[in-house]
């Protein structure tokens, strides 16, 4: 469980102190996807490293199963926007970086890496490089990367963003499948996007934020059946809960 | 090597027959002398004329060139991982690197001769000394251009320095590297000349200036022909280097 009490932040720029985040509060329950939307620069990215514990919050606190976060949590698995991989690495062995960046042996999960691969339909690409690789593929190497140590947080900062429609909507559908929908060790995921129906396709509650500096215009509920599928998206209740986001976000601009 | 790859350089292999034809058939005909300006036919004939004890003279100036090359390359890198260890050391080094680097080094080379006497030692620093600093500045740039979220996700993970040094900022350093040897295999040649100018008992660019002194052109084209065929050969290697070492960069 995640809870935000009061977050703010500040930082220094050239032009004098900008405030990207202000007063932020909501928590995100154990097992719970919740997307944070808004405007870019509304510092939705600088709020997920702040609950990664990667920057420090100007004010109020953060706390991630009761422990206020202070520096890096453990046990947390990052998507970003870019795949990063290492291009000199083999697909497999950028999965197993995870690993040995975390000090642990990477043989042991050699096995585990592979299963990942599978599942998301690089099997048969675990010893490419990534050039050799699309841009949904290499990202759902990413995915493998961060899923490797089974964390039980997964922060996910506009991961799909970069990609092609047709290819965001098949990862979306496989990152469901991967969080493991209808089963009971969900993980807690929470997930950037500026993408309104990709937040409601995979949300079990949509946090809009207002543009900078970035506070809480809503919280919205999406109680669309589980597990998801392609016609979720064609449902009038979808419809329905993405124009009442719209109008929150628009109402906040 | 396939019929393909060899047609790639037909262009450039018939540009440099037609250069040499016109180098032996003119100059004759313009009344040029042969210690002015030597034709390839001559210049050949001295190359292989093994009166003049060639395989020394390449065997020092190759050893000089070897070793500027190495001493750049250790040292660069050595430097280049300094600079971006830390603030301080950067700090500390670059303004220094920046002061040696400005100097012109062909002036040094008097003094390393001075303080070092006649011998490969004073020329292997020269050769060094005109290389190393490509090398200091792209070991810097290929440490620290890595992608921030790469050093997220180092310090998600709880990663150690060294660690991610070694994960991720050597092997992206890698290429940039090996860029950077490719210009210093040149300038290693050109150190190890230049010490030879200056003083020695042995080397291509004695050679060169024995053969100046006695009008011998001949001799002194195909020194430079010699000092052409080892700069090429380390650049070349310098090149496969990267290709076996760091596939994923860009050819250039």
């Amino acid at each position: 469980m995640i809870v935000l009490d009061g977050v703010g932040m500040t930082y220094r720029a050239a032009s004098g102190e900008v405030e990207a985040l202000r007063s932020i509060s909501f928590r995100v329950e154990g097992g719970e996807l919740v997307a944070l939307v808004g405007p870019s620069g509304c510092g939705k990215s600088t709020l997920l490293r702040i609950i990664a514990g990667l920057r420090p919050a100007t004010t109020g606190r953060v706390a991630v199963d009761g422990r206020a976060v202070g520096g890096p949590i453990p046990a947390v698995g990052m998507v970003f926007q870019a795949p990063v991989l290492l291009k000199w690495r083999r697909v497999v062995e950028n999965v197993l970086l995870a690993a040995e960046l975390a000090g642990l042996d990477p043989g042991q999960f050699r096995a585990r890496a592979h299963e990942f691969l599978r599942l998301v339909g690089l099997g048969d690409f675990a010893d490419k490089l990534p050039r050799e690789l699309s841009g949904g593929m290499q990202q759902r190497a990413a995915l493998c990367r961060a899923l490797l140590l089974d964390p039980p947080l997964l922060l996910m900062d506009e991961p799909f963003g970069a990609l092609d429609a047709m290819t965001r909507d098949e990862l979306n559908l496989e990152l469901l499948r991967v969080w493991g929908e209808g089963s009971r060790t969900r993980k807690t995921i929470v997930f950037v996007t500026h993408s309104i129906p990709e937040a409601v396709f995979l949300a079990d509650r949509v946090v809009v934020l207002t543009p900078r500096p970035g506070r809480v215009a809503a919280i919205v509920p999406v109680p669309l059946p589980r597990p998801r599928t392609v016609e979720t998206r064609a449902s009038p209740d979808f419809g329905a809960l993405a124009l009442q986001i719209h109008q929150r976000l628009a109402g906040a601009a | 090597m396939t019929v393909g790859a060899l047609r790639r350089y037909v262009p450039s292999l018939a540009l440099f027959g037609a250069l040499l034809l016109i180098w032996q058939v003119v100059p004759p005909l313009l009344r040029i002398r042969e210690y002015l300006l030597p034709g390839p036919i001559a210049v050949v004939r001295a190359a292989l004329n093994f009166s003049i004890p060639w395989h020394a003279h390449i065997w020092i100036t190759t050893l000089e060139i070897l070793g500027g090359f190495a001493l750049a390359g250790l040292g660069g890198v050595a430097l280049g991982v300094a600079i971006a260890w830390s603030e301080t050391t950067a700090r500390a080094l670059v303004p220094f690197l920046v002061v040696v680097n400005t100097l012109p080094k062909v002036a040094v080379a008097p003094l390393f001769l001075l303080w070092l006497g006649y011998g490969v030692v004073p020329n292997v620093l020269i050769a060094a000394l005109i290389g190393f600093f490509p090398v200091v500045i792209n070991t810097a740039v290929g440490l620290t251009q890595i992608d921030e979220e790469l050093l997220d996700l180092g310090r998600v993970f709880g990663a150690p320095k060294w660690k991610v040094f070694v994960k991720i900022r050597l092997p992206n350093a890698l290429p940039y590297v090996l860029s950077a040897l490719k210009i210093t295999a040149t300038a290693a040649v050109v150190g190890a000349i230049v010490g030879e100018f200056v003083a020695s008992q042995a080397g291509l660019g004695m050679v060169i200036v024995t053969a100046q002194t006695n009008l011998n052109t001949p001799v002194a084209f195909a020194a430079l022909g010699w000092i052409s065929i080892i700069g090429l050969t380390l650049y070349g290697a310098v090149g496969l280097a990267t290709r076996w070492w760091a596939p994923w960069a860009d050819t250039t």
